[in-house]
This record gives structure tokens, sequence and C-alpha cells, in this order.
């Protein structure tokens, strides 16, 4: 079965300018999402405290919101999710006071048993399905290993890419793929879906699908560009684009699939980690068959660039063969 | 014309059998076990099992077997209701003696950990359990010993008479004003002799100004301390909790992880937390026949209180032993303990250092009792909370132990040795326990997770079905876009899969609901190997090539592309398990497992399957794919 022609040759370099144009201005709008909106962070970013208890009878909100501000907590938030009986309650990060040092930080009030205390009654008793309580001290502490995170990926994607092919390519791969990225955050900063540990994590696993993705098309570029060799730039890299289409498309779609899969049965707490993959997916395989080879080619990727090193190989490839 | 070696094949057939051993122990179900550790006092021998055995019975308590496993009594149970119950009935039923903790008991066989199988070990998300991450104040630990060095300071400049105006703790070290700038040198031969670590420079601007600074490592040594010694204390308050399989763990420069497996109550595990130890060096008054009485007849000389060794008597049972009322130094005093053989003998010895007002304490005492004992006790103060007529009650039980006693042998102040231990191992005990009885740096709780039962066990299912789609969607997909290639590439993927497993639970992996989603994940991102084989191999027939040369030219051709793309789709996995933190590393990890596994199974395990299946026959016309 086949999902694609085979000899297909779709011009995707005539209309570069088009779908660098689109992009640009995808990331411009991330970028004006992102300043504007921001991340609507979890609580794992932010501290604070989340309690989800499950009662045995369908909960009074309001009475509930009433108990606990009357016990000394400011300005609760008190919600029904699933059924009727469970409840999820917020509370604020403490204030920490500055110089105060760590003395100063989490009162045993932040815990989910106190809370749970509060908040049921006897005649409605509850248990504690969840609670997590995050420190203001770590928040800022996530985000930035996330960055470093994220900093360290792009540079090592750069510098083995220079290695194993050149530094154009290196160049073009890894700005591709940050695009891809910021798209991904201007998505959650436009829709606001709660960012999380795990989409950090999920973002950051589709920084290596995305680069995986523009390493297979560069791939078969650097082969064309050795085997082609009195072919424009342009119509090298066109060239490389359709042959390997069918691969890309089929790849994506197998990891959407999965993705999909745990988007729609891996529980709520995947959810935004699926969320972010099925998305980056999505973007990563348009940047890798739209974006990367237009950038390519405004970097002047020529034969040269790859001669040296093609010579050596058409000489093992000549002395392989029989 | 498809060739494929032989140990090529043999190597393939070795790891899937090692695979296939490895991956087997998580098919067994763990037990819902209650686990009775023995402390001082009580032992773990067979009166205990029928005792257990015996008051299961008439409390009507079923249980699946009651034994001895290792050091431990194990009685397992059928479901988790069951195990509580057992628990909170042998808890109250045993008394101190012993230490009653939940934990889940291994069923795989013997012939399966006999050769280091075992399970893959399940996080807190998929159990339940409560998660502290702790912040060690290190400010403070660095604090009390730059002050105990600013006293030693004056000391110095005390007892060579030399006159200073002031010494007083800066933001980098100590500073001292002397009286005479001509005393510099003096004064700093005098300090390296006592303090050799700190490092001191003279102010050029000012004559007779100097600072003594804390060198880095120096630092570094002390914030490792302040750390070891919170986690000391933990780990001794913890055991006493009676949790079964719990992580006390440092992370990062001056944190320190708590997992309590199965516990829900974190006000309790707070309260230990927030507890203290403590320590007393005490005169020895009787260590013989005269405590003995004391103990038996429960008559104590006036000057004097009854106390219990580590040390054992010849009964088996701590030693008693006499000390006298009055305390002689007591842990906020001490400044340093480490074990280090006796310089002089090469025996093992622990080293103490006193600050001042703790040196001129021992120093008066040793002046007068050179041949007498002195004992060090250590101290803890354990806080139990307890359910009297349905209101939780907390009293605080107070556990002294004489840790060790030792005679004097000489005047000393503030630095001495112990020596006469039987042990490296035993010096480096009681060093552990001095320094956990010393003031400790504060510690407070930055974060603090709860996962309930009913959630751990809902994200077990949610996290499985998620692979388990994941994998059928694909291998849906695969069979009916490639046909025969599809079925090479399913195999090449259920094997990626038991490797991935095998490999985790051999490594001691701690499987977690984003780990899950990492396995679901690498399925996803592994298929593009065969992708691009399976693509190749298309590429290469419509090239007009033969379907046997198409085969071989599209496994070569793809092979250098899969190599760089699954480089750098590891790095990705790397930075996540260096950098992150909780979900992020056990995400990552399960993603460089399965990239590793995925290429191995992909390019050579699959190509071993398709030469299989085609390699044999001459003339092969057509290929399904």
């Amino acid at each position: 079965m086949e999902l694609f022609p085979s000899n297909s040759n779709i011009k995707f370099m005539d209309a570069r300018h088009a779908t660098v144009g689109v992009f640009v201005a995808l990331m411009l709008a991330s970028v004006v999402f992102l300043a504007t909106k921001g991340f609507n962070y979890a609580l794992d970013f932010t501290g604070g405290t989340v309690v989800e208890i499950e009662f045995e009878k369908p909960a009074d909100v309001e009475a509930i919101r009433t108990r606990l501000e009357a016990a000394g907590y400011s300005s609760p938030i008190v919600q029904t999710f699933g059924s009727g009986n469970d409840i999820v309650i917020r509370l604020q990060p403490p204030e920490m006071k500055e110089d105060a040092g760590p003395e100063a930080a989490p009162p045993a009030e932040q815990a989910g048993t106190s809370i749970l205390n509060v908040a049921q009654s006897p005649d409605n008793p509850g248990t504690v399905i969840r609670s997590d309580f995050v420190g203001p001290q770590i928040g800022n502490e996530l985000a930035l290993n996330g960055m470093y995170a994220a900093i360290f990926v792009a540079l090592g994607f750069l510098a083995y890419i220079a290695v194993r092919f050149e530094f154009k390519f290196a160049v073009a791969a890894v700005v591709a793929t940050l695009g891809d990225i910021l798209l991904v955050c201007g998505w959650f900063a436009l829709n606001q879906h709660e960012f999380d540990l795990t989409v950090l994590a999920g973002i950051l696993s589709v920084m290596g699908f995305s680069i995986n993705d523009k390493i297979v098309v560069f791939d078969r570029v650097r082969e064309n560009f050795r085997l082609l060799n009195k072919l424009e730039p342009r119509e090298v890299l066109n060239r490389s684009i359709n042959q390997t289409l069918s691969r890309t498309i089929i790849t994506s779609f197998v990891a959407f699939l999965t993705v999909l899969a745990l988007y729609l049965y891996g529980g709520n707490s995947l959810k935004g980690m699926a969320e972010s993959q099925m998305i980056g997916i999505v973007i990563g395989t348009l940047s890798s068959i739209l974006v990367a080879c237009p950038i390519l080619l405004l970097l002047g990727v020529t034969k040269q660039d790859l001669l040296p090193k093609a010579r050596e190989d058409i000489e093992a490839e000549l002395a392989r063969r029989p | 014309m498809l060739q494929y070696a032989t140990w090529k094949y043999a190597l393939a057939a070795i790891l899937i059998a090692l695979s296939a051993f490895y991956s087997l122990p998580n098919l067994y179900p763990q037990d819902p076990a209650v686990q009775i550790a023995a402390n001082r006092g009580g032992a773990v021998d067979e009166a205990l099992m029928l005792r257990v055995r015996g008051s299961l019975e008439q409390q009507s308590l079923s249980a699946k077997s009651v034994a001895i496993e290792g050091e431990r009594l194990v009685v397992r149970t059928t479901n988790p209701d069951e195990q509580t119950r057992v628990a909170d009935f042998l808890r109250q039923d045993l008394g101190s003696q012993y230490t009653v903790a939940l934990n889940l008991a291994s069923t795989v066989p013997s012939w399966l950990s006999g050769f280091g199988a075992k399970q893959m070990k399940m996080g807190l998300d998929l159990q339940g359990g409560v998660h502290f991450l702790l912040e060690v104040d290190q400010q403070a630990a660095i604090d009390k010993r730059a002050n105990a060095f600013a006293d030693e300071i004056s000391g110095v400049l005390r007892d060579g008479k030399f006159s200073y105006t002031s010494v007083s703790r800066t933001a980098d070290g100590i500073q001292v004003l002397l009286a005479e700038s001509t005393d510099m040198q003096a004064v700093f031969a005098a300090i390296a002799r006592e303090a050799p670590e700190l490092q001191l420079q003279a102010d050029p601007a000012q004559p007779g100004r100097f600072v003594a600074r804390l060198t880095p490592t120096l630092i570094q040594t002390i914030m490792d301390g302040a750390i070891e010694q919170n986690r000391t204390t933990l780990d001794n308050r913890i055991n006493s909790l009676g949790v079964g399989e719990q992580v006390i763990q440092r992370q990062g420069d001056s944190r320190i992880v708590v997992q309590l497996p199965g516990v829900q109550d974190t006000a309790e595990a707070r309260k230990l937390i927030g507890a203290t130890a403590t320590l007393e060096y005490r005169h020895v008054i009787d260590y013989g026949n005269d405590a003995i009485r004391a103990a038996t007849t429960g008559v104590v000389p006036a000057n004097a209180r009854l106390y219990y060794s580590r040390e054992l008597g010849p009964d088996g049972k701590p030693r008693p032993i006499l000390l006298s009322r009055r305390v002689i130094v007591s842990g906020d005093q001490l400044v340093n303990a480490t074990s280090s053989p006796d310089p002089q003998s090469g025996t093992p010895a622990v080293q103490i250092e006193l600050n001042n007002a703790g040196g001129n304490r021992m120093l008066a005492h040793t002046r007068e009792n050179v041949g007498q004992l002195m004992a060090a006790v250590y101290i803890e103060t354990i806080p139990e909370v307890k359910v009297v007529d349905g209101k939780e009650v907390v009293t605080t039980r107070v556990s002294e132990e004489v840790i060790n006693a030792a005679r004097l042998q000489g005047v000393f102040g503030k630095n001495f040795q112990t020596t006469g231990l039987d042990s490296q191992q035993e010096a480096s005990d009681l060093a552990r326990l001095l320094r956990a009885g010393s003031l400790a740096a504060p510690m407070v709780i930055i974060e603090e997770r709860i996962i309930g039962p009913s959630l751990g066990a809902a994200n077990i299912a949610s996290g499985l079905n998620a692979v388990f789609w994941s994998f059928v969607l694909v291998l849906a997909f695969f069979l009916v876009y490639y046909k025969m290639f599809g079925i090479v590439t399913n195999l090449a993927l259920l094997l990626n899969l038991l490797m991935v497993v095998a490999v985790m639970s051999v490594i001691g992996a701690t499987l977690t609901l984003p780990g899950l989603a990492g396995i679901a994940l690498t399925v996803g991102m592994s298929v593009d190997a065969n992708v691009l084989i399976n693509e190749r191999i298309r590429e290469e027939l419509r090239n007009g090539n033969t379907p046997l040369a198409s085969i071989a030219n599209g496994y070569d051709k793809a092979s250098g592309t899969i190599t760089d793309s699954n480089t750098t789709a590891l790095l990705a996995g790397v930075a996540m398990a260096v950098f992150g933190s909780g979900p992020i590393r056990g995400f990552g990890i399960t993603l460089i497992l399965g990239i590793i596994t995925s290429m191995y199974t992909a390019v050579s395990v699959s190509r071993g399957i398709a030469t299989l299946i085609y390699g044999k026959r001459k003339k092969l016309a057509k290929i399904a794919i």
C-alpha cells in the first residue's frame, strides 16, 4: 500500500517565500502571545498548594470555601471536578519575606492533611486523592533548568550536525527546530492551557523529534549534492524534499498515533505532555518540509560545502563496487 | 545473496533470551505485606513468629503467610485493606520493641532472583505515598562553624598573650585587629598551628588588620557535612516510623528528598522531620556490678542516672550503665567528629572537636578524672501519635542511648579522640552519630506531594492503557502499509519493548507515569528507523533493482541516516535526564534506553528477520512491501 506517489515533484522551493513568510509571521505572533499573555504556569512553577479530595457525598463548594476562610486560608479557590463528590482546592503560595531565608517558608497548614481536616465535615468525610505543595523557591529553578536543558540540546545539535554535515546545515536545522519550539510555546500561551513540568518534557522531546525529521531531509540533500552535482542547489533541495516526503509524513503520522494514544488513554496528568507533542509533531513535520531547506538555501549552501568529503566518499564508493 | 552472519544470529538469540528472562519478574504480582524488624531489646525468631501467628488467628485476621525472611518477619496478606488491618493490630500488639512497616513483598521465585532478575520499582505516582523535598539551611551551618573559628582565634590570641582590639565575623571570614602590627608573623604561625584550614591574609592598607577566610574546600566540606548530618538523623527517625521502602537521598547541593511509599498522613512524617537529636558527654559512675544491681533492683544512687549502652551484655540485652547527673559537654558544643585511624597506633579512632566553651569544660573535667570512664549519650526525641478515644494524642518518646564509653587517657581540651573501637566501621558509625547529635543546620520542607492509593492505581491503569493502544495503533498501521515488512518491523518493535523493560528492571530504574509515556513515545520515534529502511527498499525496487539487492541496499543506505537522527534524539533525552527533575528525568531515562535498544532492534534484528524470511530463496521475484 502506498499513500504517496513515488515520483512526486512538488515545487516546494518555488513557494519558499510564502511558506517561510507564513512561518515567520506565526513566530512573531507566538512572541506576541508569550509577551502579552504568557504561560498559564502550573503549580510546579508558581508554587502553592493543590489538594484533590474525594468526599463520600456531593460536596458543598460554598461551605468548604467558608470553612477554609474561617480557618485563615486567604482566597482559596474551590472547584468540583469529575463527579460532584470530587473537589479541588487551590491555595496561593505562602508569602515569603525578603531576606527571611528559608525558615519563613512553609507553614504546616499548607499540608494536604491539614486542609482536608478543615474542608471535611463530620457528616461528609473525605479522603485526599492527591495533594501538592510546592514552595515558591522551586519554581524559578525549574524554569531555569528547563532553559538550560533547551540550550544544551540546541548547542548539542549544532555541534553534532556541524561535525557530521556542515555548519550551514547545522544552523538551518537548529533554527528551524527552535522555531518549532517557539510555535508550540505560542500555542500554549494563546489558549492558556496549563504549562507544567510534563509539558516542558514534551517540548524537549519535540526538539528531538523535530531535529530528527530535518536530519533525514538533510541527509538526502547531502547525498544528492554528491550524486547530482550538475543541478542547481535549489533543484537538489527540491528533489531531496520530494524523495523523503513519503518517509517524513509516514513517520510523523505513526508518531502522532502513539501520542494520540497517550492523549486519549493516558489520563489527566499526561494530557499536557501529549498535547505539546501532538502540536510539536505537526509543526515539526511541516517545517521539515517547508522551512528547513529554504533556510539552507538562504544561507547559500552549495555543493562546494560538502566537496572535500564528497570526493573521498565517491572514491570509497567506487572501490567498494565490484 | 542476503547475508546475516551466524554470530549475529547467536547474539540476537542470546539478547532476546536475556531480555525475556529479565523481564519475567514483572509478571509476578507483589504481595501487600507487613514486615516486622527488631529494635533494641527485641529479637526476630521462631517464638515471635508463633506469637504473631497466634495473635493474628485470635483476631481472625487472615494472612497468606507468616515467615522469617532474611532478618525480618514478614506477614503476607491478600489485599491492601487486610494489610492495613494487620499492621495496625501488630503495631499495638508488639509495642516499641519492634518496628512494624508496610511493604510490598516480592513473589519472584528464587530461580529468577538468584540471577539478579528483579521487578521494576514503581514510582510514588504509581503506588501512592508521600514525597518531601527538604532544603537544608547551609548558611546556618557555615555561620556556626565560622563562629567556632572566631572563638578559636580569640583563644589563640589570648594564649599567646597577643594584645588585640577585636575579633569579628565579616561576610567573607573573620576579621582580626591586632594592637601591635609587629605581632602579625607570630600570630599567623600560631593560628596556622591551631586551625590550618583557614586562609590568612594581611590587609596591606591597614597594619595590624588581617582576615581569616574559610577556603572554598572547607565551605564545601561544611555544607556536605550539614546535608549528611541531616540525612543521617532523618534516616534514623524514619526507620522508627516504620515505612518499608523509604527513599532518603541527597539531591543537588542543599536538598534532601524523602519518599515514603504507602504513607498517607503527612502530619506524622512532618513531626519526625522537625524533631531534633542531641548528644551529651557524661561522667561514668559505674559500668559493672553496681549498674546491673541498679537495673535489677531499680534503686539508683542519688548522684547518678541509669542508662543503657548500645553494647550488648553477656545476656544479649543492652548493658546498664550508671552516669553522673552532671553533663560535661552537650551536642551544641560539638563542632565536628571525623573517623580516621589513630596516627600513633593505626587503630580505628574518632577525632572530636569542641568549641571553646566545650573545650574549657572538658579541660576542667579531665584534669580531675584521668583514668576514669566518660560516656557519650545520644538522645533522640521521637514524637508518637496515638489514637486515644478517637482523638489524636501526640506524645514524645525520648530514647537515650550510650553510644560509647571510653577511659580518659590524659588531660585534654577541645580536641581529643576516642580509640579502642573494634573496627573502622564502628568508628565511622560513632562519628556519624556524634555529628547527628551536634546542632544540625535547620531544614524546611519546600515541596510536599501526596498521591492517594486510588490515584496510583488509576495512573497505572491509564499508563498501561496508553502504552497498549500506542502499540496497537502502530502495529496495525505497519501491517497494512508494509505487509510482510510490516511484520518484520512489528517483531522488531515488540522486541524493543521487551528489551526496554528488561534493562529498566536490571538497572533498578523506577517506573513512573511519565516513564510509561516515554515508552509509548519511544515506540513512535523508533519506528522512524524502520520507515526509513522500508522506504529505501521501495525506492531501490522502483529503481529497478532485484528484490534481494533492494533489501540489502535499503538496509545499508538507511543505516547512516538512522545513526544521525537517533544520536540527535538521544541528545534531547540526555538533556532531560541531566537537567530535569522528577517527571522530566523519568521520561528522559526511558527515552534514552528506548532509543539505544531501538537502534539495535530496528537496524540489526529486523535485518536478521528479513534475511530469515527471504535470504534462502535464490530467485525471488517479488517481495511484499
